[in-house]
């Protein structure tokens, strides 16, 4: 059905529409913070949409390798980075929500929080793991890196989302459900490549 | 052992009575034209209210933030859940707290006569949250103490044990596992008969929203605010330390004390800082909240590293 739309030309409007729904949620968080419908804490509801956003788009990115296993339509790798660097996006607004925002740059508590509080500390490696994967993600990068090398570097994507699902379940004071979900999506869908792998 | 009253306060730091006087002139218009429902006489919550000494000098938080920005997990674990929630659904009316365990003289406190015979005070105290958010709030209230003494309580009452309504039909929070239902806080006597803690029935003027925990609650403000337990129905004057809900939830994080101290972090987040709803950016937390002179006395002596 998804290859007879795309053998109709549907990719030509299927792309930007993607990239109109990755921006939604950031329309829609400008918005509300426009009409100053935030809440009381307009800084932490912000950090915290973002960071919902980040993850929610990296997990469709981390599906689409097996979605495309399960359905045999491989047309869905081409949507593969542009998912990837969405929720990149998203994680560096959060980053910068929480480093500008809230902390105003107070690099010794942020350096302190980092050491101390392992739900910082995990974000933040998330998100060190998910740089050098951003940098190296345009075709000349992945030239230079040659096939190999870059998917091994890629590989780093497994370690950085559950570490960010994490992030978020250790936020957490209780009602642990949504992130635990998060989790186990994100173990699922790593546990779906291994298993595919296996069998070839 | 000497209490220090706060600096005595400054005509300009009080809120203009204009502002509240307006509210309820208004309210109580709509209620003569039969705008709002019999029973809902706002107007005059607190005919007996009057200034307090103890007040800090810092700018309010706004009523809206106050009531909108809750920690109420019986009405769901979001900000905005408690006052979305609750207005429809806790019924405060009749109200009576049973009193009793090491007192003389164990009885019940009806809501409506103790608002009646009581002077109620407007304190305007700092609230800091756990979270390492805070705000300032002008509650109206009564001393805790002036409400236990009544019942005499004897050697015996080492700690005052305190209940939140069970009811899941009023506190659909309370169907969902993981805590142990009602909720539950307790203080030591000392702390409890403290002329800081406060039993708080009415905020800015008003009475108590459902979301702040009305009619009646707790009000330590040298404390982490979940301390401050809401819609309380039962107090009773114990010899052991009372069980409380967040300790039993996770004793790693929330010890009984829970004394807002910026030196012993949560192990979550840092203590040292906190965020000021209706400000930018983040200011240090004092020790105690800012009302070390009073209370430190409190805890000669103890480690609070160990005690947190």
């Amino acid at each position: 059905m998804a290859a007879l739309a795309l053998r109709f030309g549907a990719e030509r409007w299927i792309r930007p529409l993607a990239h109109l729904a990755c921006a939604l949620p950031l329309a829609w968080l400008a918005g509300r913070a426009a009409l100053d419908l935030l809440g009381a804490n307009p800084v932490e509801a912000a950090i915290r949409f973002l960071g919902d956003w980040a993850l929610r788009i990296a997990l469709l990115a981390l599906a689409v390798t097996p979605l495309r296993q399960v359905t045999g339509f491989s047309g869905l790798a081409r949507y593969r980075r542009m998912l990837g660097l969405w929720g990149f996006a998203y994680a560096v607004l959060h980053l910068l929500g929480y480093v500008v925002l809230d902390q105003f740059f107070d690099w010794d508590t942020i350096g302190h929080e980092i050491l101390k509080h392992k739900f910082i500390t995990a974000g933040m490696a998330a998100f060190a793991l998910l740089l050098p994967l951003a940098v190296t993600s345009t075709q000349g990068m992945i030239k230079r890196l040659g096939g190999p090398a870059w998917r091994r570097l890629h590989r780093l994507v497994y370690l950085a989302v559950p570490l960010a699902a994490l992030h978020y379940i250790w936020m957490v004071k209780a009602g642990r459900t949504q992130p635990s979900i998060y989790l186990a999506i994100a173990l699922l869908l790593l546990l779906s490549r291994w298993v595919y792998a296996r069998r070839r | 052992m000497l209490i220090r009253l706060p600096d005595p306060i400054r005509p300009s730091e009080i809120t203009p009575p204009s502002a509240y006087l307006s509210r309820r002139q208004l309210i109580a218009g709509a209620a003569a034209f039969g705008l709002l429902p019999a029973g809902a006489v706002l107007a005059e919550a607190f005919p007996n209210l009057r200034k307090s000494d103890y007040k800090v000098d810092e700018a309010l938080t706004s009523q809206k933030d106050v009531t909108h920005y809750n920690n109420f997990y019986e009405y769901g674990l979001d900000k905005e859940d408690p006052s979305a929630n609750a207005p429809g659904k806790l019924k405060t009316r009749p109200w009576t707290i049973k009193v009793g365990g090491e007192c003389a003289k164990p009885g019940t406190i009806d809501i409506d006569a103790l608002i009646k015979e009581s002077a109620i005070e407007e304190r305007v105290y700092r609230h800091r949250c756990v979270e390492a958010w805070s705000m300032v709030i002008p509650w109206a209230g009564v001393p805790l103490a002036d409400v236990l003494k009544r019942f005499e309580p004897n050697s015996n009452a080492k700690y005052v044990a305190f209940e939140t309504l069970f009811d899941p039909a009023q506190m659909p929070g309370q169907r969902s596992g993981g805590f142990a239902w009602p909720y539950k806080e307790g203080l030591r006597i000392d702390e409890a008969m403290h002329p800081l803690a406060l039993l708080a029935v009415g905020l800015y003027g008003e009475a108590l929203p459902a979301q702040n925990g009305a009619p009646l609650r707790l009000v330590v403000p040298w404390k982490y605010g979940f301390k401050g337990i809401k819609s309380i129905v039962k107090i009773t004057f114990v010899e052991t330390r009372p069980q409380t809900l967040w300790n039993l939830y996770s004793s790693r994080e929330y010890g009984f004390y829970s004394n807002v101290n910026p030196a012993v972090d949560h192990p979550r987040w840092s203590q040292a800082k906190e965020h000021r709803i209706g400000e930018f950016g983040r200011r240090p937390t004092l020790p105690f909240n800012g009302y070390a002179e009073q209370v430190a006395g409190l805890y000669a002596g103890m480690d609070l590293k160990q005690y947190f």
